[in-house]
């Protein structure tokens, strides 16, 4: 089919080009399960507040409670509005120190996202680093990589995060120490989670590598490299999304866990797993809500995220379809 | 052979609902299978032939299922039946082979367990007995040293000798009728007449009528007493293996046949029938071969031609009008 | 089967050199290790009698080798921070954490294998349904707030259980057991519930998943064309092929359960190897959290020994036997 070269200046022209995509993509297979699916819906409405009270902590909050200077020790333990004695400055009461339970869950929120984020960030690109690496090269490189994936899966996520934060711990000077240490948490976190990606970008560049285009490029004497990401990249888009997802969970869940223990973020940006620990001392003496609202916001994001990494997954998956 | 059917379908409808609306994979279809013959089923991949199979035996993958039509075998309607009722006849009078002997047979079972177990579901033998039995099948089916290999699993039999496992399994209790999807197609060439002469030995001997489904003609030239040959979902030809393969009436079995290269002869090009067949979302009105056909009529693009007999075989084609 | 065993022994004594190496690191070159082995009262004299003793004139290669025997009889030195020999400590703490961890594995799995098989066989019932939800919620609940939720619950308002220690011990020569008393199974059944449910809803979905994927291979196919009752389909063949995958990620799931009983000690204030680890790296206690290593690798490399020698003998396919070939 002939077309005249007014209409493919018209047919490639940007705005057009982004509005068909968006027409596809509103039309597709994977928007229409979306749609069908209400709790996914729900799920990603939930994160995305979330994530934007957390962006905004700054501007949203009600109250400043990273700033020391603002607290007064006077408003300490009032509880949450419905309850007797509460004060209506503090929708969720406050804790020992005179935090508004609210912005502390907004601004520990944003840590805890913060986190993640940059946790399965650099996760993924190592992860999909090493599985080009190993999938192009094989041989004894490959081998070596997959072992210590394997040995690593054996432990546990929180083990290995906590082992690298201690031995760093206990190489670094105190001081120098807590300045680092929250990214040597995200390095942590980081290091317990490439593993599945490495494995899904590994198995996609092998079968990649078998393809004759690979083979041709070699005898021709180019290596097929840049071309070989090319193919891959968008191959293994879907899966290393679905990971992230569901990564990006994992990641909330140790840096809380980790926080919790004490040895995760530093005491002066509090992340929720720290706020939790501070209000579990005063569990028993009734001030209940400094430790179960911030557990709340926690397993709140967490099930969202799970409920859209989960649809994405299914989504995804041809097997299904 | 007698002409007395054992299995007799009529306007058998099979559907797969999807989101687009409800895709038609059999439509429409009739035919029948006389005791201890031979009926192959011809046809393209996605043509409805693995379909076909499973609805008789009750095994369409879900969320296809049987719309429409009746499948009668020896005087009983078998297409409504509920599971456990199904579960009786399969097996005992209606065995099933599929296509491939690795997937098909449990891999942390060793064969003389998995066929102890199905002697013992349908014949009421004790253990010793059903042992005896098994070992007596293997034999049958051509396995060297069966008391030996009874006790072996299935990784540790060559393609071939797994084949002949299945074979054995599907006859254990003896069933008036086997369906075998694709036998041979997951075997070596060199294997595949070892087993289709076994298959056809066997059933031979115990008076066990075969569908075997296949998309390979020179199998069924071999072994076929009759063969059906299906397009798109609907017969197009039914009738006995010389008159189909000699003198095919509907065109699209005249293409078949002219595309298979013959000993002997000296063209240059391989003949091919125009075009591919429709997918089952876009299946023409009237006559699904339409398209294609180099004998095309007005009414071939409106009407669907319907099923009528004609000497011995069956035809679906408006170039044969009925009586 | 012998070369098998031969050579995972070999790959585990490899890993533990490397993990032991790693501990001597530590000691080395992490603060004076003279420190590290005596603890801070030891006058010059004896550190310079341990000195010769140690060898720390030596090379290290040597001093490395007299680490390993050093570590392979218990011998780790002193704790920087209680001052009591290391040993003795974890002595101390251990039957507290493995009577734990028992008792939750037990517990996920005689719950998390029989949900999964009915969840895998009754894809579309109610109930399914419902532990799918809970299972979803089980996943994203941390251990520490399902731990917390609990004292709430049951401690703080019903006031049912104990939330905090051990309860009624037994010392049964060195190790001390709190199965022997009420107490001490009272104070047990939070926390092994808290240590259980999050494992107990991992083995519930991985063996519905697995269940799943079985249901639609060909063999389970063939079993029904060959009429076999529903009864040998499922509890024989299909529950058989699903549990041999199940088998490894129990082995798994006892690591697992090791570093998540650290997060449910802390919320329970439970006596085990968990606080002492935690307090280890707080205080930067080199001997403890060394041998602490070294204690885990242990324990993850015989769990792996165990794990491939059980997957040998369940799955044939692994037996390298000579394949009798015919056509």
């Amino acid at each position: 089919m002939n077309r005249s070269s007014s209409e493919t200046e018209i047919q490639s022209k940007p705005i057009n080009r982004t509005f068909d995509n968006l027409t596809r993509f509103f039309e597709s297979d994977i928007f229409y399960s979306f749609k069908k699916s209400p709790l996914t819906v729900f799920a990603f409405f939930v994160t995305l507040i979330l994530f934007l009270s957390a962006l905004f902590a700054n501007w949203l909050a009600p109250h400043q409670t990273l700033d020391v200077k603002t607290l007064d020790l006077m408003n300490a333990f009032y509880p949450p509005l419905w309850e007797e004695g509460s004060d209506s400055r503090f929708l969720l009461g406050t804790d020992d120190q005179g935090r508004d339970i609210f912005s502390a869950i907004m601004f520990g929120l944003r840590i805890s996202l913060g986190v993640g984020f940059a946790s399965v960030i650099l996760s993924a690109a190592l992860g999909t680093v090493l599985g080009l690496i190993s999938g192009y090269f094989g041989g004894k490189l490959d081998s070596f990589i997959m072992r210590v994936a394997d040995i690593q899966l054996t432990f546990p996520a929180i083990l290995i995060a906590l082992l690298i934060d201690g031995i760093v711990g206990s190489l670094l000077p105190k001081s120098v120490y807590n300045e680092v240490k929250i990214y040597v948490l995200v390095m942590a976190i980081a290091a317990s989670q490439w593993v599945n990606f490495a494995r899904t970008v590994r198995g996609s560049t092998l079968v990649e590598k078998n393809k004759e285009y690979v083979q041709a490029a070699k005898v021709i004497g180019i290596h097929p490299v840049g071309i070989m990401i090319k193919h891959v990249l968008p191959n293994v888009t879907g899966p290393v999304l679905v990971i992230a997802t569901l990564s990006l969970a994992l990641a909330i869940l140790t840096e809380a866990t980790l926080s919790f223990l004490g040895v995760g973020v530093p005491i002066t940006q509090p992340s929720l797993g720290t706020l939790i620990r501070i209000g579990q001392q005063y569990l028993f003496s009734g001030e209940w809500w400094m430790t179960i609202f911030p557990s709340l916001a926690l397993v709140i994001l967490v099930l969202a995220v799970n409920l859209l990494g989960d649809w994405l997954r299914d989504a995804l998956n041809p097997k299904l379809r | 052979m007698d002409k007395k059917p054992i299995l007799s379908v009529h306007n058998l409808q099979v559907e797969f609902p999807t989101r687009k609306g409800n895709l038609v994979a059999v439509n429409d279809i009739s035919f029948e299978v006389n005791e201890g013959e031979v009926l192959g089923v011809v046809g393209e991949s996605g043509a409805g032939k693995s379909i076909t199979g499973s609805s008789i035996i009750g095994l369409i993958d879900p969320p296809g299922r049987i719309t429409g039509g009746e499948i009668n075998f020896l005087d009983q309607r078998i297409d409504h039946l509920s599971a456990e009722e199904m579960r009786t006849i399969r097996g005992k009078e209606i065995g099933m082979v599929f296509q491939d002997p690795l997937t098909s047979l449990n891999p942390l079972y060793r064969i003389g367990r998995q066929l102890t177990e199905t002697i013992q579901t349908h014949l009421h033998l004790d253990d010793k007995n059903a042992r005896l039995q098994a070992i007596n099948l293997l034999a049958e089916v051509g396995i060297p040293s069966p008391e030996i290999r009874i006790d072996h699993y299935p990784h540790q039999f060559s393609g071939g000798m797994r084949q002949r496992v299945v074979i054995a399994l599907a006859l254990c209790a003896n069933p008036k009728l086997i369906i075998a999807d694709e036998p041979t197609t997951a075997l070596d060439v060199s294997i595949q007449a070892q087993i289709i002469a076994l298959l056809k030995k066997l059933c031979k001997e115990h008076k066990t009528a075969v569908i075997l489904i296949t998309h390979d003609m020179g199998v069924i030239a071999e072994t076929a007493d009759r063969v059906a040959v299906m397009y798109a979902g609907k017969m197009a030809e039914i009738g006995k293996v010389y008159d189909v393969i000699k003198k095919p009436k509907h065109p699209y079995t005249v293409g078949l046949m002219n595309s298979i290269p013959k000993m002997g002869q000296d063209t240059e090009a391989l003949m091919q029938i125009e075009g591919s067949m429709p997918r089952l979302n876009e299946i023409p009105q009237g006559c699904a071969f339409h398209p294609r056909c180099n004998q095309v009529m007005e009414q071939c693009k409106k009407t669907v031609p319907p099923m009528i007999k004609l000497e011995d075989s069956n035809i679906a084609c408006w170039l044969y009008p009925s009586k | 089967m012998l070369s098998f065993i031969v050579q995972r022994l070999f790959q585990s004594i490899i890993v533990m050199i490397s993990v032991a190496f790693v501990s001597f690191a530590l000691f080395q070159f992490v603060g004076d290790p003279i420190n590290n082995m005596v603890g801070q009262d030891a006058t010059e004299e004896q550190r310079q009698l341990l000195r010769e003793k140690l060898g720390l004139d030596k090379p290290w290669p040597l001093q490395f080798a007299n680490f390993v025997l050093n570590i392979s009889q218990g011998e780790f030195g002193m704790s920087y921070r209680v001052g009591i020999p290391v040993d003795e400590l974890i002595a101390t703490r251990l039957p507290a954490t493995i009577e734990l961890v028992l008792v939750s594995a037990v517990l996920s799995l005689i719950v998390g294998i029989p949900m999964g098989v009915y969840t895998g066989l009754n894809r579309n019932s109610w109930l399914s349904r419902l532990f799918l939800s809970l299972s979803l919620i089980g996943i994203s609940l941390p251990t520490f707030v399902i731990g917390i939720l609990l004292i709430l619950i049951f401690g703080v308002w019903l006031q049912w259980l104990p939330t905090f220690g051990r309860g009624g011990v037994v010392d049964l020569g060195w190790w001390s057991t709190s199965f022997l008393t009420v107490d001490g199974w009272r104070s047990l059944i939070m926390p092994s519930v808290t240590l259980a449910l999050f494992q107990l809803t991992l083995i519930m979905r991985l063996v519905r998943a697995e269940m799943l994927e079985v249901l639609r291979t060909d063999y389970i196919k063939f079993s029904r064309a060959r009429g076999l009752k529903n009864r040998s389909i499922y509890f024989g063949h299909a529950l058989k092929n699903t549990l041999v995958p199940v088998i490894t990620i129990t082995g798994l799931q006892i690591g697992s359960l090791l570093a998540f009983s650290i997060i449910t000690e802390t919320v329970f204030q439970w006596p085990g190897m968990g606080l002492l680890i935690l307090q280890a790296i707080q205080f930067v206690d080199i001997p403890v959290m060394s041998s602490y290593l070294v204690l885990i690798a242990l324990i993850f490399v015989i769990i792996n020994l165990i794990v491939d020698l059980l997957y040998y003998i369940v799955d044939p396919r692994l037996r390298i036997e000579s394949r009798t070939e015919s056509h």
